[in-house]
């Protein structure tokens, strides 16, 4: 009964996703909006790949939601898996061997370089503070694969993960006392296509690298602690 | 040929969906229906990019001078960038809770847990749990008529 149920709503879900899909000319979008920031974004923001220019520039306010539902998400994650932490470390996991400790060691400097690149030059190149975060993440987190007896303080990625979101906030208040829009970009434009340029974007990325990097690290961190536990 | 590709596209985007969401309803294991929702997250993504694309365009990056070459829609791009990252956090957080399901019940199983979970409540609330084809409640197999324990209690 409960197969034949969902069956129907998968034939159905089909039905409407295709009739969607159908009614879209693909390869040429019906959207005007994209067009339009297409042809003012290079000057107005000064940014240029435009997805940063969407996402910082023009969409600020959905970026900041968006970082509070992963601060929820690493919050929640946090409660759950909380009180496991004792119990972890009386039986954690051996120790990695010579390969993947060297390999750490290796690794790591190498990662945080390209973390570090991939933030910071978020509003030229494709990247930006999500993917750069998610990299100094694993940077983090694969000496701690290797020695699972040490681990990163928690309080120390608390402090570095609010201080973050402060620095969003205030960059975005900072704008507000200017007479313009909250979050709206502040600075000179500078010349297209320089490391220094787009006003305050980088620093936004900045802070939104350190704040994912942190997030993650301490989420992967809580279950690799957790995974030790349970098995 | 152009056509042919767009159809191509868009049956695994929504196959992808599809896939997932089956894999999520009819899954019993719970790790099964985490990675279910990751599929179904792929296809709902893969949706968003194909809606921005567009023929001859090149990715919306100015490389060099500005010129007029066309570039696909970045708008449909941040989203789905916004929902990636959403979705990690409801992996990490699905997970975390399927670690303490197991841990405190011993079974990945959805129903067994279930069970497991439901005897625990009763249990602790000190309620015999409901009359069931397995086990039958009570001691004595058959009640007693009611017409006799009146009638008993009226002589008393």
């Amino acid at each position: 009964m409960r197969d034949l149920a969902t069956l129907l709503f998968l034939g159905g879900l089909i039905f409407l996703l295709a009739a969607i899909t159908g009614s879209l000319p693909f390869g040429h979008p019906p959207m005007l909006v994209g067009q339009a920031i297409q042809q003012v974004a290079a000057p107005e923001v000064g940014a240029t790949n435009f997805v940063t220019a969407v996402v910082l520039g023009y969409r600020g306010l959905d970026t900041l939601g968006e970082l509070s539902i992963l601060f929820a998400a690493a919050t929640a994650g946090g409660l759950v898996l909380g009180g496991v932490k004792s119990r972890g470390r009386a039986k954690a996991a051996p120790a990695a061997g010579f390969i993947l400790r060297a390999g750490a060691d290796v690794l790591f400097p190498l990662l945080l370089i390209a973390g570090l690149y991939v933030v910071i030059h978020g509003h030229l190149t494709p990247g930006g503070g999500f993917q750069g975060g998610v990299i100094l993440a694993a940077a983090f987190f694969l000496p701690l694969l290797a020695r699972p007896h040490e681990s990163l303080s928690h309080t120390w990625l608390s402090v570095i993960e609010g201080l973050a979101g402060a620095a969003f906030i205030a960059l975005g208040l900072v704008a507000m006392f200017d007479g313009a829009a909250f979050l709206t970009p502040l600075f000179d434009k500078g010349v297209l296509g320089e490391l220094v340029s787009s006003g305050s974007l980088p620093l936004l990325y900045l802070a939104v690298g350190l704040k994912v990097g942190a997030e993650l690290a301490s989420l992967l961190m809580r279950l690799a602690q957790d995974d030790g536990a349970a098995s | 040929m152009s056509a042919a590709i767009g159809l191509v596209f868009f049956i695994g985007a929504i196959s992808l969906c599809v896939i997932g969401i089956a894999g999520i309803v009819l899954s019993r294991h719970l790790f099964r229906m985490v990675l279910a929702l990751a599929i179904a997250e792929a296809g709902a993504n893969l949706l968003l990019v194909l809606s921005g694309y567009r023929w001859d365009a090149v990715a919306p990056i100015v490389t060099g001078s500005l010129s007029g070459q066309a570039m696909v829609d970045p708008v449909p791009q941040a989203m789905v960038l916004t929902a990636i990252v959403i979705g990690v956090g409801v992996q990490a957080l699905a997970l975390s809770l399927v670690i303490r399901i197991r841990q405190r019940y011993g079974t990945l199983d959805m129903q067994e847990a279930r069970q497991r979970m439901q005897d625990e409540l009763d249990n602790d609330a000190g309620v015999t749990p409901p009359r069931s084809q397995e086990r039958p409640a009570g001691e004595r197999p058959i009640p007693a008529p009611a017409a006799v324990i009146d009638a008993g209690g009226r002589h008393d």
